[in-house]
Order: C-alpha cells, then structure tokens, then sequence
C-alpha cells in the first residue's frame, strides 16, 4: 500500500468546531455547550481570583470591585448569565437524551430514512423557545430593573 | 443540457506540496451522477484525478466524499439534485489525505476492529444448531447492520475533528448492534472498551453522524441507547439453539441430505 503521506493534515481540528458544513442545529448547539462551559469556566476562575483579593485587606477589595465597576465589564457578568441559562438548558435536553428519551427505537429503515436527531428536534425547539423567555426576563431584570 | 462547473481538490503527493483546487466545465444530461461526472473527467478531460469508487450503487461505501460542504456518496448523489452550477468536490475530513479525493480509512477500520464486531459465542464451544433469534429482536439491531464502512460519520463528527482517540460514531454503532444481538455474548469484552472517556462518553449528540449517514444507520441513536444500558444496565437473553427436529418425515420424492463433510 502506498505510504500515507499527509498524517493528520487534514484533520479539521477546533476549526472543525465552528465551521460546521451544512448540517442540522444540533451540530452548532454542540459548538454553543462548549464555548458557553469554556466561558463558564473562565468566569469561575477569575471571580475566585477577584474574589480573594478581600484577603489583602478592605482598601484593596475596594479598588479590585471599582476597577470591574465598568459598563464592559458589566457586558461581559451579562454574557455570563446568558451562557449560563443556555448551557443549563441544553444540558438538560443532553441529559433527556442521553437517557434515551424523545429519540425512538431502533426500526426497520426505509427511504426516506428518519433519524433519531430529526426525532428529537421538537424538543430542541421547546428548549429554545425557554432559553429565549430566560433571556428576555435575565435581560430585564439586568439592564432595566 | 445545463453547463455545470466542478471545483476539484487535487493533491499528489510526489508532486505538489499543497491540496489546490482545479475545475472542469462541462454539460450534464438529467440522471447523472457525481460519480458518473467523475468518471467523465477521468475518461475524457483529465486522466490524473484519483479517487476511490467501486459498486457505483451505495452498496460498498468506497466513494464517500465532501461534495458541497457535505459528506456523500458520490455514487448515491444526483449532480441536478444539488441544484447548483457550481459543485465543490473533497476528500473526507479528519482522514489522512492519500492522494485527490482519497483518504486513508485506516483509523476507521482500527477503530471498527477495536469495538470486536462480531459474534462472541455465549460459550467457548461452536454451536451445533442454528440459534433461534425472533423478528422483534432482530429488529433491535438490524437497522446498524446496514452500515457501509464509508468513513461519512467520522467525516462529519465533530468531536473526530479534535479527538483522534475518540472510537467515533461508525465503531459504537457497530458495539452496539452486536451488544444488542442475542447470539452474541460479548457484553462484557465490549464494555471495557466502550465504557472508556474516549469511548462512549466523548459523544455529545451533535447528531451530524446520524443525518450524513447515507444508509440510515442512525449512530446517534445507538450510542445514546448505549449511555442508557450503561447507566442503568442491560438485560439480555441468549437465543437458545434450535431442537433437533423430532417426528419429521420428509416429503415423498425429496432426496435425503448428504453426511456432513466438516466434522
């Protein structure tokens, strides 16, 4: 057999994550779980480092808090929560199907063939439409209340 | 007839040092193929262009490709279908690039033989009889066994894109159709190598293996049955073997069997 020469060029890697082709909306909420839990993560990591600054003293705390006292940094607590509400709700739909629920049984296939993803996509769409109520009322209550 | 143009990634490995796109132009009747345009190209335009095709009907999933962003069988895709004047041809992703449009299968089939797809008797012994198997529970299994070894799922899985030891949707798909045999016995040999954080647990359900497939495999939903029997454990039954038949007498005229050649 000839020598593969190109190993693992062509692999897609993280671009691979984000540029998708033209498949269902499952593949991009996938892309969303892990940059909304990556996200998640960093948040986590730098409010415990905020956070500890308290030990240094009162005056040191004081100016850690006026120094994220910005309307960016306000953005970014905003995008945070949002990331948070999807990634709590997507997981919740992960964890339905995981546990084989809305998917179906395995079945004689005919063409057209139906698939357990277009099956599901009833519940992604439920799921949506109570990730954007969140939104709506986690935007109010952020912005305007 | 509409004028279609063809966007072809060509590689050689003893020549260029980087995949470029080259196009062909040319007329298409109704009824063709991309894998007939292939063919064309080959026959008449360009003899150089290298790709994998063999039964030219879906059958035996040499000729998977990315056609127009999206993982095919060349042989299965009508080129009027698509509805486009132009058609993007490449190879596979997340495969080692051999040469044009074929890629090297081999992770796919080291991850197939890794998951042991085949039949593990319930005992050492070779069964002397048939074993008897209802239509309800061949059922279970029989929509994985369709799958063609084409490569399409992994192509489109996007956890393959950063994981290369992810055993990926083809090989759990194929764990699961034997776990769900009822010859089978070999549960317990397929869990050590499934119940793995590489193995069933990196799936996510993007869902891109089970629309891509082009035999209606469906991967995603054997993996997530898989997650399930493994969370909260599978019962099984073991087909039993047949019984010698007792009290048949054979028609009149039928000759009887010969004596077994193979002890």
């Amino acid at each position: 057999m000839r020598e593969t020469l190109i190993k693992q060029r062509y692999r897609l890697g993280t671009k691979g994550w984000f540029y998708a082709g033209r498949y269902g909306i499952e593949r991009y909420l996938y892309i969303f779980h892990r940059i909304s839990g990556l996200g998640i993560i960093l948040y986590l990591s730098l409010h415990i480092i905020l956070t500890s600054t308290r030990i240094f003293g009162q005056g040191i705390w004081v100016a850690s808090m006026e120094m994220v006292d910005k309307p960016i940094f306000k953005f970014g607590e905003y995008l945070v929560v949002a990331a948070f509400i999807y990634h709590a709700l997507n997981g919740l739909r992960l964890f339905f199907i995981e546990l084989s629920f809305f998917i179906g049984k395995p079945s004689r296939q005919d063409y057209p063939y139906t698939t357990s993803v277009k099956r599901q996509r009833p519940f992604v769409y439920l799921t949506m439409i109570a990730l954007l109520c969140l939104l709506v009322i986690m935007s109010v209550d952020f912005y305007f209340i | 007839m509409p004028l279609l143009t063809f966007k072809i990634q060509r590689f050689d490995p003893e020549k260029d040092k980087e995949p470029y796109m080259q196009e062909f132009t040319f007329e298409v009747e109704k009824g063709l193929t991309i894998l007939d345009c292939l063919n064309y190209i080959k026959e008449n335009l360009d003899a150089t262009l290298s790709y994998r095709a063999s039964c030219r009907m879906g059958i035996c999933g040499s000729c998977a490709m990315l056609i127009n962003d999206y993982p095919r069988l060349a042989c299965e895709t009508q080129v009027l279908v698509l509805g486009k004047t132009l058609i993007e041809i490449k190879p596979l992703p997340n495969y080692p690039l051999v040469k044009d449009l074929i890629v090297d299968l081999t992770p796919l089939f080291a991850k197939h033989r890794a998951v042991k797809p085949y039949v593990i008797h319930p005992d050492e012994r070779q069964p002397e009889k048939e074993f008897i198997q209802t239509n309800q529970e061949q059922t279970k299994y029989l929509q994985f066994a369709y799958c063609l070894k084409c490569g399409i799922c992994l192509a489109a899985c996007p956890t393959v894109a950063t994981a290369d030891n992810f055993l990926g949707p083809q090989a759990l798909a194929q764990a699961y159709r034997y776990n769900s045999d009822t010859r089978d016995n070999g549960l317990k040999d397929r869990e050590k190598i499934i119940d793995s954080s590489y193995g069933l647990w990196r799936c996510h359900m993007a869902g891109a293996c089970a629309e891509a497939c082009p035999k209606g495999v469906d991967p995603a939903l054997a993996i997530q049955l898989m997650k399930k029997e493994t969370i909260l454990g599978k019962k099984k039954n073991i087909a039993p073997l047949a019984l010698p038949l007792v009290g048949v007498e054979p028609r009149p005229g039928i000759p009887k069997a010969p004596e077994r050649t193979v002890k």
